[in-house]
């Protein structure tokens, strides 16, 4: 076992790592999950100000 | 739209509002220095035979100013806003904030005062000197406490991908930073590299390539991820495709800087290391660059109409565009033609002007109406955004289009020998040929510049109609103006 080994080995354990990443991100039972995520810039969309009660600062 | 709604706090607007109009100022400033350097390039003379506005000091000046003052001033107001509006909280401290707010502002300040009068530790990006480089740690860490500190208190379980982004920029920047800034001070304002010979080359491309992977890439992206699905009112395209390309990016970028030490004194594994994975990285980066640009799909029609749209899309599309380059560029066979030509320059313009300022630009045009308490997006005049993308636009592609042709012409007639091995150029013949394309990059910038110019002036315009619908009413006073 020299240093080589250990380069061959970092290299598939990196791959392996880039595939449970992408298991992990499109595995079936986790859509719902990221979809939810998706929508997080849109969920506090009632304190866009068009109304702009909400944002009257303290320090004003 | 979901079940759990956040709960609104009221957030911290003041800290977005500075550092959004820092953007601009740092902006118009940092481009103006940028075009006065392209005009001595072109006439010399211009540098009036004066130390302090010679080119050498001015040019660190003008990298600072647009990377670190503008980009930094627009990535703290996205990321600073961003988080708090996905997280549904509040930032922990105004005070924090404040401090990172003006502590940013007085490091710039004094790298205006001391590039001019020469004061340099002659590493690129990374010139400023001890104090000041103390400084910039010290800042960033209150920045790190300031952004982790919101994140753990956040409504939500899940951390949404541009939080990922900047939380890996700041991560990085603070890392990189501190390692190649480690000097022996021997006097206040002279220190020198720990690092000596082909270590400290090494040292300070990693440090200068991941400025470019993780302040000028990942932080933007951060920007992108939030501001382009807001702008088209559509969630993005894939948010699983963002999580892949998140990890490879990151994974990658800090293996990439070799590349710019090719055919030096580096050992040759290392080079090819880092042009192996400067190829790799084309993978994630366009993985984000599609991811963006996708989520318009269905909403084309709105790129006819809305010009900060248009600012987000064509960002991307530049993006694109140079992170194919640059792998191009890597590749040690090409290297040796484009090195030390100006199609890097040209190349890093490519990602400047079209990537970084257009996205940092239509997010500022989104956000500066929302901090007034006006609809997002709405600005005084929405004729003059569009007036601003055109000169933002044709500004780079002149810029690009004069750098590549004096680039290539460069590198041919650099390595044109005759039948009896001499050199058929001497070197100030380059010199002369190149001399039409920086008459070009200089109006291109110009043209860039003026852009900016028309956005100081739009955005004035939109202050004051918000304080005369104050005064009469019609709103009510927001934080942001307090």
């Amino acid at each position: 076992m020299d240093i080589n080994d250990f380069r061959t080995l970092s290299t598939v354990l990196v791959f392996l790592t880039f595939m449970g990443v992408a298991w992990w991100a499109y595995g079936p039972s986790r859509k719902h999950y990221f979809d939810e995520a998706a929508q997080l810039p849109f969920q506090d969309d009632d304190a866009e100000p068009a109304n702009t009660q909400h944002k009257k600062g303290e320090q004003a | 739209m979901t079940s759990n709604q956040l709960s609104q706090p009221v957030y911290n607007y003041k800290v977005v509002h500075q550092f959004a109009l820092a953007t601009v100022f740092w902006g118009i400033i940092g481009m103006a220095v940028g075009v006065l350097i392209a005009a001595q390039l072109a006439w010399p003379v211009l540098n009036f035979d004066t130390a302090w506005l010679s080119y050498g000091r001015l040019r660190p000046l003008h990298t600072n100013g647009v990377i670190f003052a503008f980009g930094g001033s627009a990535l703290m107001a996205c990321s600073l806003f961003i988080v708090q509006r996905t997280c549904g909280a509040r930032l922990i401290s105004d005070r924090l904030a404040s401090f990172v707010f003006w502590g940013w502002q007085t490091i710039i300040v004094l790298a205006v005062i001391t590039l001019p009068m020469g004061m340099t530790t002659s590493k690129e990006y990374a010139e400023l000197e001890w104090p000041i480089s103390i400084l910039i740690a010290v800042v960033w860490v209150a920045y790190a406490i300031l952004f982790f500190g919101t994140i753990m208190k956040r409504q939500q379980k899940h951390i949404y991908v541009a939080n990922w982004f900047f939380a890996a920029f700041i991560i990085a920047v603070a890392i990189l930073h501190i390692v190649n800034n480690l000097a022996v001070p021997v006097t206040l304002t002279k220190s020198y590299s720990i690092y000596a010979g082909t270590v400290d080359a090494m040292v300070q491309w990693w440090w200068g390539h991941n400025a470019v992977g993780f302040f000028l890439t990942a932080g933007f992206l951060g920007i992108m991820y939030y501001f382009v699905p807001k702008q088209a009112g559509r969630p993005i395209y894939s948010y699983r495709l963002s999580v892949v390309h998140f990890w490879a990016l990151i994974a990658i970028y800090v293996w990439a800087g070799p590349h710019h030490l090719h055919y030096s004194a580096l050992p040759d594994w290392t080079q090819n290391l880092g042009m192996a994975m400067s190829l790799i990285l084309l993978a994630p980066s366009w993985g984000g660059m599609i991811n963006g640009i996708m989520t318009l799909s269905g909403a084309w029609d709105k790129l006819r109409t809305d010009p900060i749209l248009k600012f987000l899309v064509v960002s991307l599309s530049f993006y694109g565009m140079s992170t194919f380059e640059g792998p191009m560029l890597s590749i040690k066979s090409v290297n040796a033609l484009s090195h030390m030509t100006d199609w890097t320059v040209g190349h890093v313009h490519a990602g400047a002007l079209g990537w970084v300022a257009m996205i940092s630009i239509g997010a500022t045009y989104h956000l500066i109406p929302l901090l007034y308490g006006r609809k997002p997006g709405e600005m005084f005049s929405i004729k003059l955004i569009d007036l601003h993308f055109w000169l933002a636009t044709i500004g780079t592609v002149l810029y690009i289009v004069s750098m590549w042709v004096n680039g290539l012409m460069q590198g041919l007639m650099w390595r044109a020998v005759n039948n009896d091995g001499t050199l058929t150029y001497s070197f100030v013949e380059t010199v002369i040929a190149s001399y039409p394309g920086y008459v070009v990059r200089f109006i291109g910038g110009g043209i860039f510049l003026s852009g900016m110019l028309i956005m100081a002036w739009n955005i004035w315009k939109t202050w004051q109609i918000t304080r005369e619908e104050l005064a009469s009413g019609k709103i009510t006073q927001q934080e942001a103006l307090a």
